[in-house]
């Protein structure tokens, strides 16, 4: 791409500068381990005329997934983000209200028709017909059902909306449910989990199904395998206290000052897949995710962990498994990944230590003649115990005479 | 000269009551078999709660100024693949077909912590010629005095569960084994790899009420949630966890006499290396045999008489003076 082609781009994207813009590109390419010309390619994908069109629905959600992608700051904020992504109705962002934004949301289904981009914000109530998150009137059930058929992709953004989340969880009372579940088998939602999620493991998404057409790869629970492929312990930056047995035990004791591996306050990194201790939240730096502040990791993008699961309670260790290079499991069946996952330490000593093949049957054989002999000599030595003395006497008779 | 039928008769008469007197169907006793101490310490390993990350061997390392011991075909730098003058403590592995499903027999896998399994009536202090390894009377800790040992390595051959380690590489050779930190209960801690076990997998406390835990953790439905008391017995600090499916078996209870370490498993402790044991010591029969060969000195008696008879009959009269 000649630099030429990008000297629209202050037009179109307001104050980003091109420099700014390529840098964005790259940074998600690198998100999810594309290689660096990708980010290239993405740039030219999102500044041809066109701009992905995003239809952004709410259910019941806090709108901490919008506040999320509004914090994402490669390069500027909102900016780039609300132009990159043509979000044409989104309740909490859009300028219009009302009738013109019910109507807008309209216009622009009608025109991208098998084009644009659902995005889906927190649960699906169902009990009761749906009534309780109501949008200009209608159930919300019945605006996702509607639209939904005519996406390019449908993604759920949030736990809310890839699990059901809090809302969902016991007693329920609203019959909260994820978006796929409000969907039915029919369709394939590409869940993004997190409370809130990462906002590079979502635009990384958009931006993949826009510049190749096509889905990235997913886990069996339809999470982007480059953001949800390894579990948060593996990546841990206090994954060594952990192996070495350090822990704090509780919150402003020694070992916690001192940084100290969570588990034992209740971390659920070892149950969580997430990319969180790797891409890290707010670019402000290292440290800058929960664990990383001290805080137990609460599992918040893992199904029947986060807000089902007491938060003091100690995480399983059941995905903490010997690598499969020594029990020759297959890495294809384990949850969330089909690399080896990197999860010290990788051997174990075998119950029976190898040993010498002991000595051959040559040297049986000779040892067992030598003993053999000697066992004669002895047996004959004791029958002529004090015999000796008479063949000796009467030979020194013999001498004498 | 010919054997006479008299000679015979006397011979065949004599090693009878020789053979007799060491396979006799009942053996008497030499001594009572030794039962547990009141205040025995030990641990209490449940591999279905380990999850093979080896703190307490890092862990045991660091508390016994242990070297690195890199014996693995890998060459990793610690890496041992056995017990050694350099490891009291080893996490293995058991795996068998797919190698999948945690605590399964068929097709599974499971940790196995060994270190010295502190004997009820230890095989290596009743071989031990000098008493440089003995038994303590109140904590039940078999110890090593460096001081008393010659060397002699009967221990390495005497135990059952193969735990004593003879240092090969160095000019003044030690016998090296798990002391249950003997240096650290001193000042009032515990093991080191009780204090570092992240899962409650390996605990410390009192044997009788470290027994009571077991058997509790065997009535327990499994799958069910409960609570496992982590690090040691006595501090009340515990974790919930899913039961595993256990061998009905908690091994040392009796096994070899009983020991103070008490072992758990999801699978057959055969399968685990661990030696199937009578539930008699071998100490007890070791001495068994040697004190009732020389009993009220019995076995010498009869030896020297029959070496005297032989002397005698060999002797003619033209021997005598």
């Amino acid at each position: 791409m000649k630099d030429q082609e990008f000297e629209h781009l202050p037009s179109q994207f307001g104050m980003v500068s091109r420099r700014d813009f390529l840098k964005f590109c790259t940074m998600a390419a690198a998100t999810m381990g594309l290689p660096m010309g990708m980010g290239i390619r993405m740039a030219e994908a999102v500044a041809a005329a066109k701009r992905p069109p995003v239809i952004w629905l709410s259910g019941q959600e806090c709108t901490g997934c919008t506040e999320t992608l509004l914090r994402s700051t490669h390069p500027t904020v909102e900016h780039l983000i609300l132009d990159l992504i043509s979000v044409d109705y989104h309740e909490a962002l859009s300028v219009p209200a009302g009738h013109l934004a019910e109507e807008a949301k309209k216009q622009s289904i009608k025109e991208n028709k098998g084009k644009f981009i659902l995005v889906t914000e927190g649960s699906i109530p169902t009990k009761d017909g749906g009534v309780y998150c109501m949008v200009a009137g209608r159930p919300v059930l019945e605006i996702v059902r509607e639209t939904a058929p005519y996406a390019a992709a449908i993604i759920a953004i949030g736990s809310c909306a890839a699990w059901g989340g809090i809302p969902s969880s016991a007693p329920n009372p609203t019959g909260a449910v994820s978006t796929q579940e409000a969907l039915g088998d029919k369709y394939k939602v590409i869940n993004i989990p997190g409370c809130p999620p990462n906002p590079y493991n979502f635009l990384s998404t958009v931006l993949y199904v826009v510049t190749f057409n096509k889905l990235p790869e997913l886990d069996e629970k339809n999470r982007p395998l480059f953001a949800y492929r390894r579990l948060i312990h593996e990546g841990c930056e206090r994954r060594p206290h952990f192996d070495a047995g350090r822990f704090a035990l509780e919150f402003d004791d020694e070992g916690h000052r001192r940084g100290w591996c969570l588990y034992k306050l209740g971390c659920k990194g070892p149950v969580t897949y997430n990319n969180c201790p790797a891409v890290l939240f707010g670019d402000v730096g290292a440290r800058s995710w929960p664990v990383g502040t001290g805080c137990p990791c609460f599992g918040c993008s893992e199904k029947e962990v986060a807000f089902t699961e007491p938060i003091p309670a100690m995480a399983s260790l059941k995905f903490v498994e010997p690598s499969p290079a020594l029990t020759g499991a297959g890495a294809e069946s384990r949850p969330g990944g089909r690399v080896l996952r990197l999860t010290p330490p990788k051997t174990f000593a075998p119950i029976e230590a190898p040993r010498g093949a002991g000595p051959s049957a040559a040297t049986v054989g000779v040892l067992a003649g030598l003993a053999g002999a000697a066992l004669g000599a002895g047996a004959v030595a004791a029958s002529r115990l004090g015999k000796g003395k008479e063949t000796e006497a009467s030979a020194e008779t013999k001498k004498e005479d | 000269m010919g054997l006479s039928r008299r000679n015979f008769l006397k011979a065949a008469a004599g090693s009878g009551l020789l053979a007799a007197s060491q396979l006799s169907p009942v053996p008497v006793l030499a001594r009572e078999p030794k039962t547990r101490l009141p205040e025995a310490l030990g641990i209490l390993y449940d591999a279905t709660l380990c999850i093979g990350c080896k703190a307490c061997m890092t862990a045991c390392k660091e508390y016994n100024n242990l070297p690195a011991d890199p014996s693995s075909p890998e060459g990793l730098w610690d890496d041992p693949l056995d017990l050694s003058a350099r490891t009291y403590n080893i996490v293995k592995l058991y795996t068998s077909g797919t190698g999948k499903t945690k605590d399964q027999e068929a097709d599974g896998y499971s940790f196995i912590r060994r270190f010295c399994m502190h004997c009820v009536d230890p095989a290596c202090t009743s071989a031990c010629p000098v008493k440089a390894l003995s038994k303590d009377p109140i904590t039940g800790i078999v110890k090593y005095n460096k001081d008393l040992c010659i060397g002699c390595r009967y221990c390495q051959i005497a135990c059952p569960f193969n735990v004593p380690k003879f240092q090969w590489d160095t000019p003044f050779p030690e016998i090296k084994k798990c002391q249950l930190c003997d240096h650290r209960i001193k000042r009032g801690s515990y093991s080191a790899c009780c204090e570092f076990c992240p899962n409650g997998a390996s605990l410390f406390g009192e044997v009788q009420a470290l027994r009571k835990e077991a058997k509790r953790r065997l009535s327990l439905p499994p799958g069910s949630q409960a609570t496992f008391p982590i690090h040691r017995l006595d501090t009340g600090e515990y974790r919930y966890a899913s039961v595993g499916h256990y061998f009905p078996k908690v091994y040392g209870e009796v096994d070899g006499g009983g020991t103070q370490v008490l072992l758990m498993a999801g699978v057959p402790f055969q399968k685990l290396g661990l030696p199937d044991l009578p539930p008699e010591s071998t100490a007890s029969h070791s001495e068994t045999l040697m004190h009732t060969l020389y009993k009220g000195m019995i076995g010498p008696y009869v030896l020297f008489a029959g070496l005297f008879y032989l002397v005698y009959r060999n002797t003619t009269k033209k021997d005598l003076p």
